[in-house]
């Protein structure tokens, strides 16, 4: 487990300087070099060039910034507007909770990533409609566990002494329930960030996500489908890009959740 | 039991109200104007209105609402803007396709999944159980449409087993059904090893084995049927993940059903069929989900139905 354990985090840490990082390094992926084009990999580009000869590894360094910052954005609305919602339908009860409940019901009725492909899809290609799209569908798992997790500390004595003291609901809330309920909410935030480089990847595959020319992990696999029997060195790249990053952050995901010990109860 | 039912039924119907107002609203939260993102930004005012008139776009939003509910009940679900045939043909045309691979999908994965779970539980620990996990968070990783064209390379053009796409033979069957069955297995076998796990610990199977049974029989008769409850829960909400896959996969493959004429639709700005495909696959997931917990119910005695 601890070898597993570093090896995810090295492949995250990559992950995160190449987001960090793109922007300054001098990289060309739009460079076009038609005496190049669908070579396989040389000694200066190591994995090879596309169908209009521009360099994989560049290209893929640039999907990885996107795939990494439409992941931390996805996941920080939904996370931020999920608990908000969970925690108050939980707080209030009543027909609010029961309202809450029945529109989380309705959200889950679409299945996976459906509603965020029609979605994009309508409100027309883009990466900020694909954002848009995702943290639409993103937000109710959170929703549903932190209403969960309010419901199970709601009734515990310190809440009960805060509100007997006279604190306010948002006071109770960030203060005493809150940090009652992050653990599950963080390990929930870890896999569906490997939940969202997946839709993403998905989306622009769709043509709905990342327009061209900039690099998605997504659009690299459909383009380089199509040259498959020549060039497969254009679709095992992105994919194993992908295959990498979610393996890793859902391997950290469980070591969070075996530390953490969330799930000891059921 | 009447009083459980009554309930689920009525939830059921609730959700299956706001899926359709949602589906409803899909045109409506599209900035700007439908009609000019439809026909572009060089139609003709005469053009527009016309469009306007026919989609009932004029109309307030509270009626144009009432309009496609009460169509909606008369399977009446509009005219295709792309082809002018009833989307409803449309949509009975892609069903069959669609209903092939995700059953064909849903077989392999029990086929993958059940041995490799059993296995793992049964040799918790071993090789068995590490092989049978890591192909797990292998499954869960691989994304659909980089399985897909890996599996066409493979099969089709190295070996040359299979062919590339469409629906022309049998054959064409293999690929696609592989692509989803693999993805479903991954998440089936780790729940199947997880429940077996769970009831393996139970007293009725100490006594079992405490008699002396064989362990095949211990496994077959008194594990397996146990575990089996919320597996089956399990699959029938994976069935939602089964059918946005297949709305990938079939692109990937050019598998003529729902999900290949929902990418189509999208891409022709077609939006009466782009809400009838999402309605549909949307509306078989409740239905199955309904379904399973009415099962689940029925065949599990512990859960008390009157309360």
């Amino acid at each position: 487990m601890a070898i597993r354990f570093s090896f995810s985090s090295l492949i995250i840490t990559a992950w995160f300087l190449v987001a960090l990082f793109a922007g300054i390094l001098p990289l060309q992926p739009d460079a076009i070099m038609l005496n190049k084009i669908l070579l396989p990999p040389e000694f200066h580009a190591w994995l090879g060039y596309d169908d209009l000869g521009r360099s994989i590894a560049q290209r893929l360094i640039l999907g990885g910034r996107t795939s990494f910052l439409v992941a931390m954005c996805v996941v920080s609305i939904s996370f931020v507007i999920g608990t908000t919602v969970g925690v108050m339908a939980a707080w209030f009860g009543g027909w609010w909770d029961k309202a809450t409940v029945l529109v989380i019901d309705i959200f889950i009725a679409f299945p996976g990533i459906l509603l965020a492909i029609a979605l994009s899809g309508l409100m027309g290609p883009g990466i900020m409609n694909a954002v848009v799209a995702l943290s639409v569908v993103g937000w109710v798992g959170f929703a549903r566990l932190a209403r969960a997790q309010t419901l199970t500390v709601k009734h515990r004595e310190h809440v009960t002494a805060a509100q007997a003291l006279g604190t306010d609901t948002a006071g109770i809330a960030i203060h005493h329930i809150l940090p009652l309920i992050m653990a599950p909410l963080v390990i929930e935030a870890t896999f569906a960030i490997a939940g969202t480089v997946i839709a993403e990847a998905g989306l622009s595959f769709l043509g709905l996500g990342v327009q061209a020319p900039d690099p998605s992990w997504g659009s690299m696999i459909r383009d380089g489908a199509r040259f498959m029997l020549v060039a497969p060195h254009m679709v095992l790249a992105p994919g194993m890009a992908i295959l990498l990053v979610v393996l890793s952050i859902n391997l950290l995901g469980d070591s969070l959740r075996d530390k953490m010990d969330v799930r000891s109860k059921d | 039991m009447l009083n459980y039912l009554g309930a689920r039924l009525i939830t059921a119907l609730i959700v299956v109200f706001g899926v359709m107002t949602i589906v409803f609203m899909l045109i409506h939260i599209v900035p700007g104007d439908p009609v000019e993102v439809m026909l572009g930004e060089s139609a003709q005012a005469a053009d527009r209105e016309a469009l306007r008139e026919t989609l009932g776009l004029n109309l307030p939003l509270s009626t144009q609402w009432v309009n496609y509910i009460n169509g909606l009940i008369h399977l009446d679900l509009g005219t295709s803007l792309h082809t002018k045939r009833p989307v409803i043909d449309v949509l009975t045309e892609r069903i069959p396709a669609t209903s092939l691979l995700a059953g064909t999908s849903i077989l392999i994965a029990l086929m993958i999944a059940l041995p490799l779970g059993m296995l793992a539980a049964v040799r918790k620990g071993s090789i068995w159980d590490r092989t049978a996990m890591t192909f797990s968070m292998l499954g869960v990783a691989i994304p659909n449409f980089w399985m897909g064209p890996m599996l066409i390379l493979v099969f089709s053009l190295w070996l040359g087993w299979f062919p590339v796409s469409g629906n022309d033979q049998f054959l064409s069957l293999v690929l696609p059904a592989l692509t989803l069955g693999t993805a479903l297995a991954a998440i089936l076998s780790r729940m199947i090893r997880a429940s077996l796990l769970e009831v393996l610990n139970e007293d009725y199977i100490r006594a079992a084995n405490a008699r002396g049974l064989l362990p095949s029989t211990v496994i077959w008769k008194h594990a397996l049927k146990n575990a089996a409850l919320p597996v089956v829960t399990i699959l029938g909400m994976q069935l939602g993940a089964l059918l946005a896959g297949a709305v990938i996969t079939e692109t990937v493959f050019s598998w003529p059903g729902i999900g290949q004429l929902t990418i189509d639709a999208i891409q022709k700005r077609d939006y009466p069929v782009i809400q009838s495909c999402v309605l549909l696959i949307s509306l078989c997931y409740v239905v199955v989900n309904l379904l399973t917990d009415l099962a689940y119910a029925w065949l599990d005695p512990r859960i008390s139905l009157t309360e």
